[in-house]
């Protein structure tokens, strides 16, 4: 059983690491869907934030800075975003389209126009970015403790900062979702915004709150892509990321531990297939990897098609709140 | 929206607030050429004249529109039907692959005995792709937007694996079909311009412009002057009422679906059997999604759709123009105008109402 630890414990370690984007992103949906409003910009403004982060924290040397510049730009796609669905109750979909597609062309436009790299920003040196923490102990538990310390020291240990920031986003997500008033009214105004109006509580303000929300974790996601896992940004860095996100959000059915575990198991098809790639299954043989490219998708399909139970989205995500007059 | 109490005069409405949306997107794309350090008004002018200043580029422009009249038309049938269709680019991938399929099968065979198939196989093969995620709107109620999204990266990850491991040219690495005979390749009307002394020069522009022409009227006449249209456009509008008045809104959104799926296909024609000869990665290369601001710009009416599908073209061919003149800015220019032709003419495409409706309102009626 030797081999089989050894090739999976990396393959865990990488299946963490593949699931902080997303979920970053399906966590940023959760906020903003849970209060109505549908947004399929996630993919955008992760881009956006990703590009931010690479451009920043190479003018500045600064991690952190990126991760500012990021969280702001995605903030400010999340404005246009509401400015457009809340306030003058567009549709939804078309402007989260239209954000995929602004912040696709604007970040490789400007990041040629600015670096002429091919729409890369300049490879950071080690201090620009947010790098690997070594968990004490880490390097003696691989070495003597077999295999629980062998994940310890790759799985639990060995992440940047942010890593552990998503992890910890987890309960703090439920515990404002469930256990807060802001969480409450959220969830309100995305089921029934009419009763929340009646109370006197303002919708319009609510929705904005989190779709700010969503931009903020946006913009790490994008943070974690461009400075955490690589030293810049490059072009479409998010490679539909966020979309799979997305499909992760409706297989969670728009629950926090649910949504983590739906990502740790997406991230793990993306390692598994990866780390299989040209390697024969026992029984099934070669799988190709377009098969793991595919199954978050397929599940989610399955999911939809009601054979994985029901996942019903927040009753009034999708549509603009008009006041009855 | 809340139901519009004024109405405004139909110039107005048709013309002015589009031209008003329209020229919002291309200041703010302008302020963005400005940031790149460019003169916005020259960028203009090399992009007029690179898709309309000769024959050729009229030609690439024209090829360009029947991509996006075909994904356009696409979305606007589903959208009559209440239904946002968010999958042409899928729908033209998979048709893609049935073309070629049909294509290699009769390699060989002259163009005009393979089209009718290949016209066939791309209406069908896009119905298909639509089928499912139709099926799941209507059956389960799964959210269409979602389903097509899924349905676009399947359609992706399908055409990479189906290239590389079963359909792909033998002996060769890239990531395609082999090329068709020329003379099952759809001719191009370069060759025939030329006899009119018109020189189109290497314009990819085929007989599917006038299929797209064709698509166009149909369409016009089915959603306005059938039955079917008229129930399309009911369940669109009011699905309870359509039930209530005998019309079965599942049967309509799947039909519908399954139109707008092989109006995308088409687009496959269109690639496979001429420009590209061969089935390629990248069937519609953005034009799924160019459909989308299409259909929204012409009001999902064809006439506005062909209209709209001609500007998206001019882009694209001044775009492609531009790069080749003015180095820093790169063909995303085109994805930034797209984008803000989506957000200005799409979801903030009511923003100027409020303000046209206190100088021109009408009572309404």
């Amino acid at each position: 059983m030797d081999t089989v630890f050894d090739s999976l414990i990396p393959v865990l370690g990488s299946s963490v690491r593949l699931s902080i984007p997303l979920l970053f992103a399906c966590f940023a949906g959760l906020f903003s869907e849970r209060a109505g409003i549908v947004d399929i910009g996630l993919e955008g403004k992760m881009l956006a934030g990703a590009f931010a982060a690479g451009a920043i924290a190479h003018h500045a040397g600064n991690p952190w800075a990126g991760l500012l510049a990021a969280m702001g730009i995605a903030m400010l796609l999340s404005l246009v975003h509401g400015f457009a669905s809340i306030t003058h109750r567009g549709n939804q979909i078309v402007s989260g389209v239209a954000i995929n597609f602004l912040a696709a062309g604007l970040t490789a436009l400007l990041g040629q126009a600015w670096y002429g790299e091919g729409g890369r920003t300049p490879q950071l040196p080690n201090t620009a970015r947010f790098l690997e923490i070594t968990w004490p102990g880490a390097e003696t538990a691989r070495a003597s403790y077999g295999e629980i310390g062998n994940f310890y020291a790759n799985v639990i240990s060995g992440h940047s900062i942010l890593v552990y920031a998503a992890f910890l986003m987890v309960p703090l997500t439920w515990w404002v979702l469930y256990r807060t008033r802001f969480g409450l009214r959220l969830r309100a105004v995305g089921e029934n915004p009419h009763a929340v109006d009646t109370a006197g509580i303002s919708v319009g303000r609510l929705r904005y709150l989190a779709v700010l929300v969503a931009g903020v974790l946006c913009g790490i996601g994008g943070s974690y892509l461009a400075i955490a896992q690589s030293g810049g940004f490059v072009k479409d860095m998010t490679a539909g990321k966020g979309f799979i996100a997305l499909a992760a959000l409706v297989f969670a059915k728009w629950r926090p531990f649910s949504a983590m575990a739906t990502c740790l198991l997406f991230g793990f098809l993306d390692a598994a297939g990866s780390r299989l790639q040209g390697t024969p299954l026992p029984f099934i043989g070669q799988v190709p990897v377009q098969v793991f490219q595919a199954l978050p998708y397929v599940l989610t399909v399955i999911l939809l098609a009601g054979f994985i139970g029901k996942a019903i989205p927040p009753k009034a995500a999708g549509v603009p709140y008009t006041k009855d007059r | 929206m809340s139901a519009p109490a004024r109405e405004l005069p139909w110039l107005v409405e048709f013309f002015l607030l589009p031209a008003l949306n329209l020229a919002a997107a291309f200041l703010v794309a302008g302020l963005v050429v400005l940031a790149i350090g460019e003169n916005p008004l020259s960028v203009g002018k090399i992009m007029l004249y690179g898709a309309l200043g000769n024959a050729e580029g009229i030609g690439y422009t024209l090829y360009y529109a029947t991509n996006f009249m075909f994904t356009g038309l696409s979305v606007a049938v589903a959208y009559h039907a209440g239904l946002f269709n968010i999958g042409p680019e899928g729908q033209a991938t998979f048709a893609g692959i049935g073309v070629a399929i049909v294509c290699l099968a009769f390699d060989g065979a002259p163009w005009w005995l393979v089209a009718p198939f290949a016209v066939a196989a791309s209406v069908i093969f896009g119905a298909a792709w639509a089928f499912i995620p139709a099926w799941l709107q209507a059956r389960r109620g799964s959210h269409i937007v979602i389903t097509t999204i899924m349905f676009n990266f399947l359609a992706a990850t399908l055409i990479v694996y189906l290239l590389v491991n079963v359909m792909g040219k033998p002996g060769s690495m890239a990531v395609e079909t082999k090329t068709l005979s020329d003379v099952t390749r759809l001719p191009l009307f370069s060759t025939f311009m030329k006899t009119y002394g018109i020189n189109l020069g290497d314009a990819p522009l085929n007989g599917t412009f006038l299929l797209a022409i064709l698509a166009s009227i149909g369409v016009w006449l089915l959603i306005w002057h059938t039955r079917l249209g008229f129930e399309i456009r009911t369940v669109g509008t009011n699905p309870q009422a359509a039930a209530y008045a005998g019309i079965d809104p599942t049967r309509i959104v799947i039909i519908a679906m399954l139109i707008s799926g092989g109006l995308s296909g088409l687009l496959a024609v269109n690639e496979v059997m001429s420009v590209q000869g061969r089935l390629v990665e990248d069937v519609a290369q953005g034009a799924g999604f160019v459909g989308i601001a299409v259909a929204l710009m012409g009001r999902a009416h064809p006439i506005g759709i062909a209209l709209a599908a001609f500007l998206f073209g001019v882009l694209y061919q001044g775009g492609a123009e531009l790069s080749f003149d003015t180095p820093k800015i790169t063909r995303d220019m085109i994805v930034v105008i797209q984008a803000l032709v989506i957000l200005f003419a799409g979801a903030l495409g009511h923003m100027f109402r409020p303000g046209l409706e206190r100088v021109f309102a009408r009572r309404g009626s």
